[in-house]
């Protein structure tokens, strides 16, 4: 196993920069979460340090050592592609054979045949082992990828979305299996999903990526509770956290037209006075009769354990999580307050958090 | 436009007894979502339903005409498969288009078009790449886009936005909800996200090994589940089930959990409902989601006290696993409510969100308390 390092690296394609002077460190037996949006540049770096891209400037170094310059097989890691790639006239079992047989290691044939059993059981694949994978539905496929990772002890596991074809149910199991597995192996892990709540539940450390650049490195809680900025406070938490646009004085914001005012604390109160960001999560809403603001019924979406309800107040739109037994009618009128321990206040101009310091 | 109707449909593969006396209408304009654990034939029934499956028996029906034997050509139906595959050698915006060029219309009406469907799905600015220079997510919209082009009778879309982060997923939710009321196109869309399939459908359709499992709105699948497959398939976390069974003491009613883990009180009225239910004293499963586990850290009326063992702070909210006798009962609570593991809590089975099954067939017993 071995801790993982970008050293300002770059990636060009053509014009397009995928990766920007990004530095990076995963530690040896880190659980490391990479998210941001699409064309982000998750893929392209987990390509570089797969060694099947090389790098416009800078240097990726594995286990202490600069491996620029090796080749793929060198570098000894496993990646699950996102879109799978088996080699479709074998079997399952062939499939998972394949990463025992390089030349790095030998394995003996019963030492072959525990690990394809461990593998598939972990997956749950086993009565799959026979079939040839086109054969296979999607998420079929996409376990036997990951075994084709996990039947080995590479130096760094490289996932990509690993887990995105699979049903929630399936995904639970899983999710809590791979973290087993990686406890056990003691595996460096670079994870890249898209799911906020696989992020929270299975990252050691967390790193927000947005166009090339990385936004926030720090654990989920960090990264959920004290966003830096407004891209990553948008991003994480679903759904994205409301932003108003407010104006700061005498250590209170004062948004929504007037309508909205909330003490801000930490270093949000010693700011200087003017426009700021004000933000607070769904979550952080409380909607019943005593509270301050007047507000719309917009908009209800339904999830089941709760509802969430989209608030207009004058020409503004608001998300508020209300459990899902209390009743809301679409274009009734509530009033809501926000936790003011829990609203954040941006930089109007640069988004950065004024209140996390 | 058009009314689909599955009728006892079965299809084998070799051995493999894939979909089971399939029977399901999806009505005329209807947004029907189809889940269910992989490997379960969400894929097969719509690629059946496509064309591109031949069926072993049973019939489908397109506004009541059977198409079984029918080519998908013939069928005027829209396909985004779950492995998208776009034309490598052609552009995005060429891949897009490409279900009109046969369609007779000028170069300037298709242009139209695409461009039309590119701003819906925020992808303007990719049009002249092509496949191999695009991320994942992009592909996943170019796929889309091309289903969406040209107005078809019915769209089947086979987890569609499953690769896309959570902010894209939503603006795409919003996207093509709107885009299905406008179009009209009867939709059968397959997900592994509950969020969607909440949102999205009219009425979600939940499979389990080829056999068809129940088909209800959204919030009837959540709260009223037919039977335990679905009680546990439904809901992120899992529903808790455990074995169960009824005590009373003079007026008083309790539920006992796994073998006399716990003991919790309920309403006086649970033995008649079980005798009502032809279920008299017999143990039962007893399900709950963590959101109906009610947990204080005071001791309060009917709660009883259990140790908090393991806390997973999600964000929004935390998920404990309360500790009941030797059993673990997983808990939904406020975020950081309970301050750390091994406290001492407690905690109350709300009535109207537990859910009765029978043991030995998983079926729900239909009983339940008011509230929700
Ligand atoms: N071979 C290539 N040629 C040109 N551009 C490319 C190439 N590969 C990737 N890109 C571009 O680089 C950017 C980063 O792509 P990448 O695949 O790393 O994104 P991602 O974060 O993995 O996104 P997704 O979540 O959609 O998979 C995107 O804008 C993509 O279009
Ligand atoms: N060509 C084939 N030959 C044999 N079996 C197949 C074939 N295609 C699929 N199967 C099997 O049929 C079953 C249903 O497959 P299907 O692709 O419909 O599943 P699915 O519900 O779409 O699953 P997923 O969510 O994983 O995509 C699976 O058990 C699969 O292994
Ligand atoms: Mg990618
Ligand atoms: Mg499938």
């Amino acid at each position: 196993m071995a801790n993982v390092r970008l050293d300002k690296v770059t990636k060009q394609f053509g014009a397009h920069t995928a990766v920007r002077d990004l530095s990076l460190d995963i530690a040896d037996g880190e659980f490391f979460v990479l998210l941001g949006p699409t064309g982000a540049g998750k893929t392209t770096i987990l390509r570089l340090i797969a060694g099947l891209d090389k790098p416009t400037a800078g240097r990726i170094v594995l286990g202490g050592e600069d491996m620029s310059d090796w080749t793929v097989a060198q570098r000894d890691v496993a990646l699950v592609f996102q879109y799978y790639s088996l080699y479709p006239r074998y079997t399952v079992r062939q499939n998972l054979e394949f990463p025992l047989k390089s030349k790095v290691h030998s394995y003996s044939r019963a030492e072959i045949d525990e690990r394809i059993e461990r593998a598939s059981k972990i997956l749950r694949i086993s009565h799959l082992l026979e079939r040839k994978t086109d054969r296979l539905s999607g998420g079929e496929m996409q376990r036997v990828a990951i075994g084709r990772a996990i039947v080995r002890e590479p130096r760094v596991f490289l996932m990509d979305e690993p887990l995105s074809n699979l049903d929630a149910k399936l995904r639970e199991a899983l999710r809590a299996e791979l973290k087993d597995l990686q406890m056990k192996l003691g595996g460096t892990f670079l994870f890249v999903t898209h799911d906020q709540i696989e992020a929270m539940s299975m990252g050691d450390k967390v790193g927000v990526l947005n166009d090339g650049q990385i936004a926030q490195v720090g654990t989920p809680q960090e990264i959920y509770n004290r966003p830096r900025d407004t891209f990553v406070a948008t991003f994480v938490g679903s759904p994205a956290m409301n932003l108003v646009p407010g104006d700061l004085a005498g250590g209170k914001v004062t948004a929504i037209d007037g309508k909205l005012v909330v003490p801000v604390n930490g270093h949000a109160g010693s700011a200087q006075a003017g426009g700021v960001t004000l933000g607070f999560r769904s979550e952080d809403i409380r909607v019943g009769p005593d509270e301050a603001t007047e507000a719309v019924v917009h908009d209800v979406e339904n999830h089941g354990v709760e509802q969430i309800v989209t608030l207009r107040i004058g020409g503004h739109l608001v998300k508020a999580t209300v459990p899902a037994n209390v009743p809301v009618t679409v274009e009734s009128k509530v009033r809501f307050g926000v936790d003011a321990a829990k609203v954040h206040c941006f930089d109007a101009k640069t988004g950065v958090n004024l209140t996390a310091g | 436009m058009a009314e689909i109707v599955l009728r006892d449909v079965e299809k084998f593969f070799g051995e493999n007894y894939v979909i089971r006396k399939l029977n399901l209408t999806i009505q005329n304009k209807e947004f029907v979502v189809l889940l269910g654990p992989s490997g379960c034939g969400k894929t097969t029934t719509l690629r059946a339903i496509a064309g591109l499956e031949e069926i072993d028996r049973g019939d489908i029906l397109i506004d009541g005409k059977a198409v079984q034997n029918l080519p998908a050509g013939d069928r005027d139906i829209a396909f985004v498969f779950q492995l998208f595959a776009l034309y490598p050698h052609l552009t995005a915006y060429e891949n897009i288009a490409f279900p009109l060029r046969a369609t007779g219309e000028s170069r300037s009406q298709i242009d139209g078009q695409v461009r039309a469907v590119a701003k819906a799905i925020q992808i303007e600015h990719l049009l002249s790449r092509r496949p191999s220079q695009l991320s994942g997510g992009d592909m996943q919209r170019i796929a889309i886009g091309r289903a969406l082009v040209r107005r078809p009778k019915a769209m089947l879309m086979d987890e569609p936005i499953g690769a896309l982060d959570a902010k894209l997923r939503e603006e795409m939710r919003t996207e093509l909800k709107r885009l299905h009321l406008e179009n009209d196109s009867t939709t059968v869309y397959v997900t592994h996200d509950q969020v969607e399939a909440m949102s999205l459908a009219d009425r979600i359709a939940i499979m389990n090994e080829g056999v068809l499992q129940q088909v209800g709105s959204p919030t009837e699948v959540y709260r009223h589940p037919a039977n335990l497959f679905v009680a546990q398939f439904i809901g992120s976390p899992v529903m808790n089930v455990t074995k169960a069974s009824v005590q009373t003491s003079g007026a008083v009613a309790s539920v006992v959990v796994g073998e006399g883990d716990g003991s919790f009180g309920f309403p006086s009225e649970l033995p008649q409902k079980m005798a009502a239910a032809s279920h008299g004293q017999g143990d039962f499963m007893l399900g709950i989601r963590p959101e109906g586990v009610l947990v204080s850290r005071q001791q309060a009326p009917g709660y009883v006290p259990v140790e908090a063992h393991i806390i997973e702070p999600l964000g929004a909210y935390d998920i404990v696993d309360l500790k009941v006798g030797r059993q673990f009962i997983r808990a939904r609570t406020a975020s950081g409510y309970v301050g750390k593991p091994g406290e001492t809590v407690y905690a109350r089975l709300d009535e109207s969100q537990t859910h009765f099954f029978h043991p030995a067939t998983g079926e729900s017993l239909n009983i339940s308390f008011g509230g929700a």
